[in-house]
């Protein structure tokens, strides 16, 4: 049997959403949505797991944390120690508030940055990367929501159809794939 | 809907006032300082850290309003309530500002009259008059203080009470009309109270910028008269700010335990928890940016207030409070999970609320009782029975008006807020 993906497209997200909800009662998982926007209450309806990004995130900052702080210990005390104007005074703890702006940045820095690129990896949208969305309109005013037989094996990929069918959709492709 | 402040929360709040009223007398009699100086000066503390807070719920309403800001109109009667002690609060300042103008106590050093002349002539009768220029017979002046008298302008005269009149009466007279037209609003619906709120209130923050600033530096940076910063207004506002969230969560949490606010959903609780986890952040980034840029400089002039704090008996609850008010919320707080759960957000909120309180106890006592200060039942029961008169007063005014404001515009955003 060849496997199958519908890409059912909705003109307002209002309907995407209900008809997902109907849908997911009815008992067929919804693989993903493609929108120009986030739409608020939609995770929780087709079951996408929280994002673990705010973790990755804190863990990054962290990291910027030490790094500046070993950075500015080794510059500015122990490989060549520095006395400007009484301080930093040879000691790391002594002259924390001097370095206390850089380590603060350097972390915004570490954290801002590394969130921004563990998010493109994650979603491959790094630059350059061909684009995954079935339809270039789900970046203007369309909406698509993506379900796979490969999901759904309770059901035939004809059920499946007829419930598609049923919701307030505007266009329905059907594929084959591998 | 209406609250009937009545019961156990009641019967707190008039213990705890009861627990003030002792502290307040017993205090007083027990005082042995000079001028009964500890007890001023922990009037002044309990005075200024109660105003701030029902202050910044005036500022943080009026943000509502100038930010047209949907999320929070089902809770706004809330900080109504809140403000509502502003008078209050604002009595007692004045009680230890017009005490300290007959010398009642020393706390502003700057109230000493004799300490803006440079000569004085003392009369055969032993009756000393001061002067500004050699006269005959005239000699220097021991207790003259050039710093002081640099400010005499601005501090010595009629102009430091017009200021303070003009503080109180700005911030009771908004209070009144918001109050005035909320209730109004409720009974006449639409949309035209709504928009002269939105303009009234952008009026208000104009003067409240103002004001925030200076009264803080003419009602609690000029104890400690030669010394100045002009971080200081900013930092003294963070605390009032975070003090009017930290109220208004636990309370907000309290009242949907006992029926009220039932349509406080996680979101709500999200965004107040934000406010607190993100003012605490804004003081603590202010607290440093005023530390660090003295400390770096070490320029004499600039140092005193930091020497009187950290060389001296205050150290150690001096950077218990900063690490307190900062890591506590930051590592707690920081968490999407933490800020929707009241086991998480109570214990903070519990504990970085005295944070502030010894925040602001320490602005005003190691520039008014130096290495002599005491700490005793006479500073717990005054912060207890303020407390409790902060309560009566928020909860009664609270009893006062339906909880919901019903034709607000944006009251059914903020009901379905969802996030």
């Amino acid at each position: 049997m060849s496997k199958k993906v519908f890409h059912v497209m909705f003109d307002d997200e209002e309907k995407l959403m209900h008809s997902a909800e109907g849908l997911v009662e009815k008992g067929i998982k919804v693989k993903d949505v493609y929108s120009p926007f986030p739409i608020h209450g939609l995770d929780p309806i087709i079951g996408v797991k929280r994002t673990r990004l705010a973790i990755a995130s804190f863990m990054y900052a962290s990291t910027g944390t030490a790094l500046a702080l070993l950075g500015m210990w080794y510059f500015m005390i122990s490989d060549w120690p520095m006395n400007i104007g009484g301080k930093p005074s040879f000691s790391l703890i002594e002259n924390l508030p001097a370095f206390i702006p850089v380590t603060f940045e350097f972390s915004v820095l570490c954290g801002a940055h590394g969130m921004a690129i563990t998010y493109l990896l994650r979603n491959g949208t790094l630059p350059g990367v061909p684009a995954s969305n079935p339809d270039p309109r789900t970046t203007d005013d369309k909406f698509v929501m993506e379900i796979t037989t490969d999901e759904n094996h309770s059901m035939s990929s004809e059920d499946i159809e007829a419930l598609v069918r049923d919701t307030d959709m505007i266009e329905l492709s059907i594929k084959d794939y591998e | 809907m209406e609250f009937k402040f009545e019961g156990r929360l009641k019967t707190a709040s008039m213990v705890l006032m009861v627990i003030g009223v002792i502290a307040l007398v017993g205090g007083f009699i027990t005082d042995s300082s000079d001028h009964h100086q500890r007890w001023w000066a922990n009037l002044l503390v309990n005075g200024f850290f109660y105003f701030a807070i029902a202050l910044g719920a005036l500022f943080f309403y009026a943000l509502q309003y100038a930010a047209e800001v949907g999320w929070s109109a089902y809770i706004k009667r809330f900080f109504e309530a809140m403000y509502a002690y502003i008078p209050y609060g604002a009595a007692v300042i004045l009680i230890v500002l017009l005490a300290g103008q007959f010398h009642a106590h020393h706390l502003y050093h700057w109230m000493d009259h004799t300490l803006y002349h440079e000569f004085m002539v003392v009369g055969s009768d032993g009756a000393t008059t001061y002067s500004d220029t050699k006269e005959a017979g005239a000699v220097l002046n021991p207790n003259y203080d050039h710093i002081i008298a640099n400010k005499s302008a601005y501090l010595g005269g009629w102009f430091f009470w017009l200021r303070t009149i003009v503080y109180i009466a700005t911030f009771v007279i908004f209070a009144r009309l918001f109050r005035k037209w909320s209730l109004q609003e409720d009974e006449v619906g639409g949309t035209k109270i709504h928009f002269m709120m939105y303009r009234r209130s952008a009026l208000f923050l104009v003067f409240f910028a103002v004001f925030s600033s200076t009264l803080s530096w003419d009602w609690l940076m000029s104890i400690d008269t030669h010394w100045f910063s002009t971080l200081y207004g900013w930092y003294v506002f963070s605390g009032m700010w975070v003090g009017c969230m930290i109220f208004a969560l636990v309370s907000l949490l309290y009242l949907r335990t006992k029926g009220y606010f039932q349509e406080l959903n996680d979101s709500h609780v999200h965004d107040l928890a934000k406010w607190m986890f993100a003012i605490s952040m804004l003081w603590a980034y202010l607290w440093f940016s005023q530390f660090m840029l003295i400390w770096y400089s070490n320029i004499p002039e600039e140092v005193t207030y930091f020497t009187q704090r950290i060389f001296t008996d205050y150290k150690v609850p001096f950077f218990i409070m900063f690490f307190i008010n900062f890591a506590v919320p930051f590592y707690v707080m920081i968490a999407r999970d933490a800020k929707r759960n009241p086991r998480f957000i109570l214990p903070v909120a519990f504990l970085i609320f005295v944070g502030h309180f010894v925040d602001t106890y320490l602005l005003v006592i190691p520039g008014t009782m130096f290495d002599h200060n005491e700490f005793g039942f006479m500073e717990v029961g005054m912060f207890l029975g303020f407390l409790g008169l902060f309560v009566y007063v928020t909860f009664n005014a609270l009893s006062k008006a339906p909880l919901i404001a019903k034709n607000h515009p944006f009251l059914q955003e903020s009901q379905e807020l969802h996030h």
